[in-house]
């Protein structure tokens, strides 16, 4: 039973090992020189103005709001595709309604002006 | 032991491991990187427990997107600046809280019949009809009109979300 979930582990591993492999191994076998300028904060070669430690637009939350929301619309499509042909025009039907309730949902965000990035 | 105990056991402590580190972390966002790791052991579980469905679904929407949301949290409330100090009363009430909780769990785990299958789906069927196509069939026959409402609470979230963020703006 664990035998079909070999190749997600061997994924998970390998992208585990690559991670921390390029963290170790830089730290390793990298030269380590530090300077002042070296040790500054690098601001695209800007001199840093300020804290980084802004408080975020509330913009960045909206946007991602509105993606968990969509996204979860999206995990109900998934069963409903496996069963498709088995649901026939009930089914579609019955998504069709689900999907245009959300996309109300999309239209009112689209003209409320949400997805604009002012 | 077989194989698959020995699993268990390892991803048990990754879990327990991890999720003690999203309250002992200092930085907000280490903790909330160990919370990830937690939701990974947990979609291990499902998918040990034959739900592979669920499994893809904690990543996709536990691990992926309310990891985001949890994430943007910590950035706009800034709370690095406070991280440091202690509420003795925010320790004494989460005591209390942990404690219930541990006792309702064992509780759970002696008296109760919650550990055990209920309902007519057995393993088998899982792994000859798919887990997918089972929880669609149930979802789109039975649960025909929660389904449906799901999308309307969808849709109260964002315009709640829209309504809450843009109300400065305007």
């Amino acid at each position: 039973m664990l035998g079909t979930y070999l190749p997600i582990m061997l994924l998970i591993l390998v992208s585990l090992a690559f991670g921390l492999g390029s963290v170790v191994f830089s730290s390793l076998i990298g030269q380590k020189k530090f300077s002042k300028v070296k040790m500054a904060p690098y601001e695209c070669g800007c001199e840093p103005i300020g804290t980084a430690r802004e408080r975020f637009p509330i913009k960045f939350y909206l946007i991602a709001m509105l993606f968990i929301l969509f996204d979860i619309e999206a995990v109900f499509l998934y069963p409903w595709a496996i069963l498709y042909k088995k649901l026939g025009v009930f089914g579609l039907v019955e998504m069709g309604l689900f999907v245009v309730i959300l996309f109300v949902g999309y239209i009112y965000v689209w003209k409320k002006g949400a997805l604009e990035w002012e | 032991m077989d194989i698959s105990s020995v699993f268990f056991a390892l991803v048990t402590v990754v879990a327990i491991v991890s999720a003690l580190m999203v309250v002992t972390c200092k930085n907000p966002i280490n903790s909330a990187l160990s919370l990830v790791l937690t939701f990974f052991c947990l979609a291990t579980y499902y998918a040990m427990l034959n739900a592979p469905f669920m499994a893809a679904v904690q990543i996709i929407v536990y691990a992926g997107a309310i990891m985001v949301l949890i994430v943007f949290t910590i950035m706009l409330l800034n709370i690095r600046v406070d991280a440091n100090k202690k509420g003795s009363h925010q320790v004494a009430l989460g005591s209390v809280m942990g404690i219930v909780t541990l006792l309702l769990t064992g509780l759970i785990l002696t008296r109760g019949k919650v550990s055990q299958p209920v309902g007519g789906i057995t393993s088998d069927m899982i792994n000859k009809l798919g887990h997918t196509e089972l929880i669609g069939k149930v979802m789109f026959t039975d649960f025909l009109l929660p389904f449906e409402v799901t999308s309307i609470l969808l849709l109260v979230a964002i315009v709640g979300a829209v309504i809450l963020a843009k109300r400065k703006l305007s």
